[in-house]
């Protein structure tokens, strides 16, 4: 295994991909000579060209509908949305033409389209450069939503999105974008809809994705220390949603706290608590937790930004308090 | 409305006889479709709503002329004509209408999503201005595989206000994609006159922004729309880069059947109908060229009314969707199992 960085497993993903399958194709802002904002494509235009690594204006409706209709004809695009943030910008293109035009037109098409972009904060990026928005498209029928959290599941989870024949977005971190992991040097790909227990433990389950997991990881460490064995289920993919995993740790542990860094109202984690109260409430011993962003946008500030989002010590609290200790 | 006029090479005039009848037969054809439609909305058997393209068949029958099977189009809300034109089936159009099993889209799309891949129609689209960017990423795909595969964007005077008109016909212009941006000027954006909420005379006007080709031509005049798309058609395929076609109509029905139409007179609408029906002028002209006659023209009309009468009966015919239906074709299953493996 070789120890490489989320971003370098995000360009071998891509590039990967591109020798395996000629029809796979890159556009969005400033991906070409450039690399990318967040610099996952260097090399990629010097490597398979500016047909196949295109640059875009500054046109996210037109990258999105047009990776679209390349789609529909066959190519598999992989257009960047440069923050997640500006998906705002060609929101219909998503949520009434990509999501919609398998479904409407019964079929007739394949959408093997992927929209990579990235979230969340601790950059300093301030309310519109550090959203975290995956509810939006949880909410809509005919997508995916990938999220991972290491390189490991990075690379994986993107080559099997740019394999798979349905249009998904797949919500990158930008805190993770330097973080190191294993990842084995053979080809691998990782099922969508598949959870993965980063920690397993027996008292309580944390459902948690993105970097996320990382808090959740390091609080399961410090409450290790006292004697609590916390799972740590990191969701990956939020549509399709791994019910099987959740609700087997849920029965095992009986306690649960939800952790995301998108703001708590009517974030996906309040559909994991309706998810487990209707399928595994039995199981329940104590109210579920959750840890979550506050209810503002992103401050600038790093001092205020850091409160805005949940931390290991947040996630710790939770625990306790779903353990009533 | 004065504009000014563009003289394209008279490639009408090479047509056959047969291809001249042709595009007499499209805008009849569209006509009896959608004026049946028209009754069977009225009379509850189409349920949702449905907006018609009587007065305009001229342009969809005039651009499509120049277009193969394998060229696209992205069509509109009002899309019955595009449909037919670039050669969709009447039978499961209607049975779509009628939210049939053996509709184009199996009973799910309905009038606003009528669809037919294997002919290069890539659906009619709910939201104003949805298809521009399709368009070009259709344009982009024929460019990307080196065809000379051409899209045709249609959409109307209202949807030139949308903001994906201005990063569609950019990024088009940029790529030199071969996209032609066909504008049905058909001065009403529901109810709001285009001279109300348009900032220029002539939507041709705003191709200049974009470094890009426009013309405007009399939408109602399927010789001059044929040739005006012919022009354009041709320079696109030869990689010239995309253009813009605005093509002047009117719309004789209503936004949708049964809209009151508060906001014009009756008698407006029937002095462009009679002034300026495109059927009545086309056929006329074919008349006094000798290409056709009453006796011909009347068969051709019942001909088109009898296909649209085996197509509702077909629909009438049609199984209805079962409820669990309601749960296929979201999602492709086939290929998305990836085991998680290390080769």
């Amino acid at each position: 295994m070789a120890i490489i960085t989320y971003r370098d497993a995000i360009r071998d993903a891509l590039k990967e991909e591109m020798a395996r399958d000629e029809q796979v194709y890159l556009l969005g802002e400033d991906i070409a000579q450039f690399g990318g904002s967040y610099k996952t494509c260097v090399g990629l235009f010097e490597q398979f060209g500016k047909e196949r690594v295109r640059n875009t204006p500054l046109s996210e409706m037109a990258v999105v509908g047009c990776a679209l209709g390349s789609a529909m004809l066959g190519k598999r695009p992989v257009a960047e949305i440069m923050y997640v943030d500006f998906t705002a910008c060609c929101m219909s293109q998503i949520v009434n033409e990509v999501a919609k035009t398998r479904y409407m037109y019964a079929g007739q098409v394949e959408i093997p389209m992927v929209i990579r972009t990235q979230g969340g904060a601790g950059r300093a990026s301030a309310a519109q450069h550090a959203q975290s928005l995956e509810a939006w498209f949880t909410h809509v029928p005919g997508l995916y939503v990938v999220m991972p959290s290491t390189p490991y599941d990075v690379k994986g989870l993107l080559k099997t999105a740019i394999r798979d024949n349905n249009p998904i977005l797949f919500i990158e971190h930008k805190l993770l974008y330097n973080s190191k992991g294993e990842v084995p040097e053979q080809e691998y790909t990782i099922p969508l809809g598949k959870a993965d227990i980063k920690r397993p433990g027996k008292d309580v389950t944390i459902l948690t994705w993105s970097r996320c997991v990382e808090f959740s990881l390091g609080a399961a460490k410090e409450l290790e220390k006292e004697g609590i064995d916390v799972e740590v289920v990191d969701l990956r993919s939020l549509k399709p949603l791994d019910e099987e995993t959740i609700l087997s740790s849920v029965e095992k542990t009986g306690h649960v706290v939800v952790v995301h860094e998108a703001v708590k109202n009517s974030g996906f984690g309040a559909e994991l608590v309706a998810l487990i109260n209707e399928k595994a409430f039995d199981s329940l011993d104590a109210p579920i937790q959750r840890v979550a962003g506050e209810e503002v946008p992103m401050p600038f500030n790093p001092r205020l930004e850091a409160m805005a989002i949940p931390d290991s010590k947040k996630v710790a609290n939770a625990v306790k308090k779903v353990l009533s200790l | 409305m004065p504009f000014q006029k563009k003289e394209f090479p008279d490639k009408f005039a090479a047509l056959s006889k047969e291809d001249k009848v042709g595009l007499l037969r499209t805008m009849v054809r569209i006509r009896a479709f959608e004026s049946r439609v028209e009754e069977l909305f009225l009379n509850r058997r189409i349920p949702g709503f449905v907006h018609l393209y009587i007065g305009e068949e001229a342009i969809a029958s005039g651009v499509m002329a120049n277009l193969s099977k394998n060229d696209w189009i992205t069509s509109t809300h009002r899309g019955h004509g595009h449909a037919i034109a670039k050669g969709a089936q009447i039978h499961r159009m209607m049975a779509e209408l009628f939210g049939k099993t053996t509709g184009y889209c199996k009973g799910k799309g309905g009038s606003m999503h009528i669809a037919d891949f294997s002919v290069g129609m890539l659906g009619a689209n709910g939201v104003v201005g949805g298809g521009y960017n399709i368009a070009v990423g259709a344009g982009m795909s024929s460019m990307i595989k080196k065809t000379d595969q051409v899209a045709v964007c249609f959409f109307g005077d209202g949807a030139s206000n949308r903001g994906t008109f201005h990063e569609a016909m950019n990024i088009a212009s940029v790529w030199k994609l071969p996209v032609i941006f066909v504008n049905e000027n058909n001065q009403w954006a529901s109810t709001t006159p285009t001279s109300f909420a348009t900032s220029v005379a002539r939507i041709a006007d705003r191709a200049k922004g974009y470094g890009m080709e426009g013309y405007t031509v009399d939408g109602n005049n399927v010789i001059e729309v044929y040739n005006a798309a012919a022009a354009l058609v041709e320079a696109a395929r030869k990689g010239k880069g995309p253009a813009l076609l605005e093509c002047l109509t009117y719309r004789i029905k209503g936004h949708y059947v049964g809209d009151p139409e508060k906001y014009r007179t009756k008698e407006e609408v029937q002095k462009h109908f009679t002034e300026n029906d495109p059927i009545i002028r086309y056929a006329d002209w074919m008349k006094g060229k000798g290409l056709i006659d009453d006796a011909a023209l009347a068969t051709m009309k019942a001909e088109a009314e009898k296909e649209v009468a085996d197509g509702e009966k077909f629909a009438e015919d049609s199984p209805l969707p079962e409820k669990e239906d309601a749960y296929n074709d979201l999602f492709s299953f086939s290929p998305s199992e990836f085991p998680e493996v290390v080769k």
